[in-house]
């Protein structure tokens, strides 16, 4: 059906099925990863800092195509950014940047990553806040 | 005697939600309703809406009556000796938090052992993990094999260590898991435990008779057969329930309140304090009323070749796991998993087919972990599902397999 081929952009199967950035990191200097029990998600990411930028980035996880596909492109766009520039990015951008309609069901799914980023990066405890 | 079979076709008439167009593959989580359940209650609503046991006039005197007529209804369904061991619940959780509270706080102590199994849903591990933290008792769990049926040499054996109490479902939400609960009950009532069995999926599904079954405590809820949500049942022993606690304590589960003390109400009603789910419990008169005209035998017959049908239709498609029993000894209950396909994304394309699939861990998180996946997609069945659904499930699955090829 055509509605599903939208909804499962081929960018983000492909970013599903050949995940950016991923792995670990050896010797970190962020570390973080984060659960979505209801469904069994898990993103987590490894961050390089140099001189209060984001050198390097690695994430690793399992779950559903709308999580990890959202990890992949966030690790793609945090990838060289200041961490004052990445601490600006939000959960419009992230749903932005995944372009398709994510109905309150899939919301945690998408937004996965995004909590990684900013408990990790920030420890910002209710980063989930919708 | 043969057994009747179910004509779908006329009982999904009675089903205006199929209107829509839905398959529905989600009656393990909750059913749907007939116009017979919602006629019940709107009835209640529109002719004699009033509350219970407190006034004189006749509607509330109507209302009385049919809310009680339920409880005789429900006797009958399940076999137990008297209407007084029918206590009305919000549905299964609660029946189980009501023993945990008024049995369990009384009866478990220090170093007791309480025996669950690895297939019981939350709502019968957490209460007792409460309550065991409480008490300083501990809990083991039943294993399953590789089947994905409980490991009865291990049951015996941690029977052998004299359990204060066991308690197990009859049929496991997540896997459709039917438990040989006769001769469990038998054993763990012979090596001294009280005996509670969780009945949310035996209940609507098959017969049932808790005297030839021989548990203390059976708990269901009325929401998964094809009554409205709110309401449930405990059933309990009589002298167990006698000896018991109240659970909650407020109007109506009294019998007389002095300043000084308070004498509590006969059973059942010392467990049901405050208003009830009134047109709820009517509703679910009504369903009960409604499966009783279809025979549970005819139910369980319908479901058995539906669980066939489907089993075999998931067994030919490629990359699917199935995980449980085969269907013989399971509920209409399916449970798989897809190569490279997160149940959720299954169940995301599937709803853009408008068939209604259960993804996640089926609040049975122990079993997800033990059977080593982080969720399952699970298609369930009952009395109104049809072979052309499951047919629609098949074209879904594979639509999901040709976009994430």
């Amino acid at each position: 059906m055509s509605a599903d081929d939208q909804f499962y952009r081929e960018y983000i199967l492909d970013h599903y099925k050949n995940p950016r950035n991923y792995g670990r990191l050896e010797h970190p200097d962020i570390s973080h990863e984060e659960d979505n029990p209801l469904c069994g998600d898990v993103v987590g990411m490894d961050f390089r800092i140099k001189d209060g930028v984001i050198d390097d980035i690695r994430f690793h996880g399992r779950g559903c195509a709308i999580s990890q596909a959202s990890a992949s492109l966030l690790s793609e766009r945090l990838k060289g950014l200041s961490l004052e520039e990445a601490k600006k990015i939000n959960k419009d951008d992230v749903i932005g940047e995944l372009g398709i309609d994510i109905s309150p069901a899939r919301i945690k799914c998408a937004l996965l990553s995004l909590k990684v980023l900013k408990v990790g990066a920030y420890g910002l405890a209710d980063a989930d806040e919708e | 005697m043969a057994v009747r079979t179910l004509d779908v076709t006329a009982i999904r008439r009675d089903f205006p939600i199929f209107e829509t167009g839905i398959a529905y593959l989600d009656s393990a989580n909750t059913s749907q309703r007939p116009r017979q359940v919602t006629g019940a209650m709107l009835e209640y609503f529109e002719k004699f809406n009033s509350n219970i046991h407190r006034a004189a006039y006749r509607i509330a005197e109507e209302a009385t009556v049919r809310y009680e007529a339920t409880r005789e209804k429900v006797r009958a369904f399940i076999n137990a000796a008297s209407t007084r061991e029918i206590v009305y619940t919000r549905g299964t959780t609660e029946g189980i938090n009501l023993v945990a509270y008024g049995w369990g706080r009384k009866n478990i102590t220090q170093g007791d052992l309480i025996v669950l199994t690895i297939l019981d849903h939350h709502s019968n591990i957490v209460p007792w993990q409460i309550l065991a933290a409480e008490k300083g008792a501990h809990i083991e769990y039943v294993d399953i094999d590789e089947k994905g049926e409980l490991r009865q040499d291990q049951f015996t054996e941690l029977l052998k260590r004299g359990p204060k109490l066991v308690a197990f479902n009859l049929i496991s939400n997540a896997m459709g898991t039917i438990n040989p609960a006769r001769e469990m009950v038998a054993a763990a009532k012979k090596a001294g435990a009280t005996v509670l069995v969780d009945g949310a999926q035996s209940t609507p599904h098959q017969p049932v008779d808790v005297r030839a079954l021989g548990c203390d405590f059976y708990a269901f809820s009325g929401h998964k057969m094809l009554g409205p949500t709110g309401a449930g049942i405990l059933y309990g022993r009589r002298e167990l329930l006698e000896a018991m606690d109240p659970f909650q304590a407020g109007g109506d589960m009294i019998k007389t309140v002095r300043v000084e003390g308070t004498t509590y109400h006969e059973l059942p009603w010392k467990f049901e304090a405050g208003t009830q789910a009134i047109a709820e419990v009517i509703g679910l008169g009504a369903a009960v009323d409604y499966l009783t005209d279809l025979g549970m035998d005819a139910v369980r017959a319908h479901e058995l070749e539906i669980t066939d049908y489907a089993y075999e239709a998931l067994s030919d498609v490629e990359g699917l796991t199935l995980f449980g029993p085969p269907p013989a000894r399971r509920a209409g209950v399916i449970s798989f998993a897809l190569d490279g396909i997160h149940p959720h994304d299954l169940a995301t394309i599937a709803d853009r087919d408008q068939v209604c699939l259960r993804a996640g861990h089926h609040c049975a998180m122990p079993l997800m972990t033990r059977l080593g996946v982080p969720a399952t997609a699970r298609a369930s069945f009952y009395v109104y599902t049809q072979k052309e659904e499951i047919d629609r499930l098949v074209s879904s699955i594979k639509e999901a397999q040709r976009i994430f090829a």
